[in-house]
């Protein structure tokens, strides 16, 4: 069964319409690309999943519950985390305390204690940088911090919206390396991304999004292959 | 103040004028006349000569700073040159009054202010002096910062001290000589003003410890000691323990007018603690903050009133309904804003706090609350049948809530509920997503700043004895939430330090009365640039700007 079943959904916001009937499903493990333009309706798509917009119609599963239940402070309680767009640390915190505000859902100190480890492993120059203000990260940096803080309320789903945004090619690399580590060690990913080309390299499948809509939805290897998809989001004429 | 990092002759010349500027503008509305009549040291110098030159004096001291770098004898002969040039349009504003009758237009323009910008010599020579003393202000200043900080530090803090105790001689006379009776008054004060002999006594034992003190730690951190953690320990506790006492004695060193001063002051703490909670802590712009003031008073004025509205409790039985009651209100008033953020949020709670008083003003509501006439005869509070009449014996009860409020907000700041508040302030929906249920978060910062406020209010109705709409003005907020911009947003001290200087400096400069408004407003503007963290910042705003302050340095 997937893990995650968004269903037709439609989202607005005041009188504008977002969302033109988005279905996506994700299953357990996977790593699941969500492309398209500006505007497209990939940030409102994640919001409506972690609840912070409220779809108009059409259903969102995780798990086999309806999420449209729960407030967006509880999903977090349900295993949804979010790396937002935009990264959204704290900037006036240290880095340290951001990872603890990312366990501000639990309660069970001795395992949280084990995911810091793991976060510091995976991001090493967070622990350097542990009791630096972290609105004095550089982008590479904040955006370890933003993925590190998500990864330490122990999310069994991670959304997160174009973590490569505004990043150095080098650095982008190695925040894909990262998105595919993760992956590796149990968590499901939905990756919104601009960037097709490496999102690809490390996504199952993909949907492609236009003004709201799903256009396309398959596998990496046959959205590759797709011409439009090649025209306009790989850059190949 | 000043980005550019080389200072040239026009620079100077524009700063003079910029200062010359300032200083005409205060002689001409009647500030520095007004000011005349103080003198600061007997025979020397009037407060009037000290606002007068302090436009060149601090300009010529923060331009030093630029050239120092490039010639010490150039900063101060730039200094000399601003001070002189200062002096210009203050000349030309005395030989206008001299030749013609400018007070026509300028009505302040009195013969007290031209006595007092020529020294009382006549035009010529007074223009010559006036044009000298300035220049020379100008040049000292500027030498003053050409000097080793070892030396600068010890002498700014001596005329520090003696600028403090010349604006405050009047209370400090009223108080020495109530405390220690006339023979030490007579030492150190000459009618009103500081003794010339006792001035420099003040200043060279000030500056003298001060350089001792500097010197000792220095050495002390060269030979690389430390103070060991029990003595850090001891002086904490020390440091603690006469902090008590002080505050205990209070009354009795103040005496009844400055105890009731004090007591002003608390009740704004008070507030202030309050509003730093909701704005603060929580980041929920607040403009209707008095409403909770109101009610709290509204509260315990029916509830113990003696008059016709009143319901005969006491002051202890009614204080718990008060603060319930005004939480509740925090409560109810907060549900509406839930999902309001930044600028909306201020109108609309700036909106309710208009509707509360003007409830209490509509004849609607005048059977239960009074209207216009308000709630009179409110009992003082009493303790075992003795009545709290006294502004000394009411300064206890203010302080138990005082330090029950900052107890409260400590211990909150640091808690589970202090991270909600932060997070919730940094970014909302980060907030909700990493598990903080906003709608609590919010209720509770909305809840606890009314109960701080329906406290103050509460008490501040006994305190008068009677209470009327007007009091619980718009003028309120605004004063609040100043307050606590003046001391450091989210810092405990800042309210403190906020509340003193924007509501117990006034009180104390009762004389200035009339330029209050210019006071406040100048000082908030020379604050927001000088010191726009405020005088006394919370940790985290502190580090964040020393953080960035390091990044500029060492941007890699
Ligand atoms: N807060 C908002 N208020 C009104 N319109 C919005 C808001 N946020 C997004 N939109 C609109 O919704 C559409 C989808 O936006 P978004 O989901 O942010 O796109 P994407 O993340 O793909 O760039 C866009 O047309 C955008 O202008
Ligand atoms: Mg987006």
């Amino acid at each position: 069964m997937a893990i995650l079943e968004v269903n037709n959904i439609h989202a607005y916001y005041g009188n504008i319409q977002a969302l033109r009937g988005i279905s996506v499903t994700v299953e357990e493990g996977e790593i699941v690309t969500l492309i398209g333009a500006n505007g497209a309706g990939k940030t409102t798509t994640l919001r409506a999943i972690s609840r912070l917009v409220n779809p108009r119609e059409g259903s969102i599963q995780f798990d086999g519950e309806d999420l449209s239940q729960f407030k967006a402070h509880e999903l977090v309680y349900k295993g949804v985390a979010m790396v937002p767009e935009g990264r959204g640390i704290f900037a006036k915190l240290t880095v340290g305390e951001n990872l603890d505000m990312g366990a501000f859902s639990r309660d069970d100190s001795a395992n949280i204690q084990e995911d810091l480890e793991r976060v510091f492993d995976l991001f090493p120059r967070l622990k350097e940088r542990r009791s630096q203000v972290a609105g004095t990260l550089s982008g590479g940096e904040q955006q370890m911090l933003a993925t590190g803080r998500a990864l330490m309320a122990n999310p069994r789903l991670l959304l997160m919206d174009e973590p490569s945004m505004g990043l150095a090619p080098v650095l982008v690399e190695s925040v894909f390396e990262t998105i595919q580590r993760i992956n590796k060690e149990g968590t499901t990913i939905l990756l919104v991304e601009q960037n097709a080309m490496m999102a690809f390299q490390v996504a199952n499948r993909g949907y492609v999004l236009q003004t709201g809509e799903i256009v396309l939805s398959d596998s990496v290897e046959n959205l590759r292959q797709n011409e439009m998809v090649q025209k306009a989001y790989l850059g190949v004429e | 103040m000043f980005k550019k990092q080389t200072i040239v002759i026009q620079d100077i010349i524009k700063l003079g004028l910029l200062a010359g500027l300032i200083s005409l503008s205060m002689s001409v509305i009647g500030f520095i006349a007004l000011l005349g009549e103080r003198e600061l040291i007997q025979n020397v110098i009037s407060m009037g000569h000290v606002f007068l030159l302090a436009p060149p004096i601090a300009l010529a001291y923060i331009s030093a700073e630029k050239v120092l770098s490039q010639s010490k004898v150039k900063a101060t002969l730039f200094g000399l040159l601003l001070g002189i040039i200062t002096a210009l349009p203050l000349v030309i504003l005395v030989i206008l009054a001299s030749s013609f009758d400018i007070r026509q237009f300028l009505v302040n323009v009195s013969p007290e202010l031209i006595e007092l910008l020529t020294f009382g010599q006549g035009i010529f020579l007074g223009s010559v002096i006036l044009l000298l003393v300035s220049g020379v202000a100008g040049l000292l200043a500027a030498g003053l910062r050409t000097l080793p900080d070892d030396f600068r530090e010890p002498i700014i803090t001596g005329l520090a001290w003696v600028f403090l105790f010349g604006l405050f001689s009047e209370i400090l006379l009223g108080r020495l000589r109530s405390i220690f009776g006339r023979g030490l008054t007579k030492l150190i004060f000459s009618g009103k003003a500081l003794n010339p002999l006792f001035t420099v006594f003040l200043f060279i034992v000030v500056a003298a410890l001060r350089y001792w003190s500097k010197r000792r730690r220095l050495q002390a951190e060269e030979r690389g000691e430390s103070i060991s953690p029990e003595r850090q320990q001891r002086y904490q506790r020390i440091r603690i323990v006469l902090g008590v006492v002080t505050l205990l004695l209070m009354p009795l060193i103040l005496g009844t007018y400055l105890s009731e001063v004090m007591n002003n002051v608390g009740l704004y703490i008070l507030m202030g603690l309050g509003l730093n909670i909701v704005v603060g802590f929580a980041g929920l712009l607040d403009l209707g903050y008095v409403a909770f003031f109101a009610i709290g008073a509204y509260i315990m004025g029916i509830l113990t009133s003696e008059g016709q509205l009143g319901l005969g409790f006491t002051f202890w039985t009614a204080l718990p309904f008060t603060v319930i009651g005004s939480t509740l209100f925090g409560i109810i008033l907060g549900i509406p804003v839930l999902r309001m953020r930044g600028d909306y949020l201020a109108i609309v709670t700036l909106g309710f706090g208009e509707i509360i008083r003007i409830l209490a003003l509509s004849d609607m509501l005048k059977p239960f609350i009074g209207g216009a006439q308000g709630v009179l005869q409110i009992p003082k509070p009493s303790i075992f049948g003795f009545d709290l009449v006294k502004p000394e014996y009411l300064y206890y009860i203010i302080l138990i809530g005082v330090l029950l409020a900052w107890f409260i907000s400590w211990r909150l700041r640091d808690s589970r509920l202090g991270r909600q508040w932060m997070a919730m302030r940094e970014d909302e929906d980060v907030a909700e997503a990493m598990g903080i249920n906003l709608v609590n978060t919010k209720l509770l910062a909305f809840a606890t700043g009314a109960a701080f406020s329906g406290l103050s209010g509460g008490i501040f109705a006994s305190k008068l004895t009677s209470i009327f709409p007007h009091s619980f003005n718009l003028i309120v907020s605004i004063n609040v939430l100043s307050l606590i911009i003046v001391g450091g947003i989210g810092s405990l001290p800042g309210v403190v330090v906020g509340a003193l200087i924007l509501v117990g400096l006034p009180e104390l400069l009762r004389e200035f009365a009339e330029h209050r408004m210019l006071m406040y407003g100048a000082l908030l503007i020379v604050m927001m640039l000088a010191r726009p963290e405020g005088f006394w910042p919370s940790e985290t705003i502190k580090r964040e700007l020393h953080a960035h302050e390091e990044l500029e340095m060492g941007s890699d």
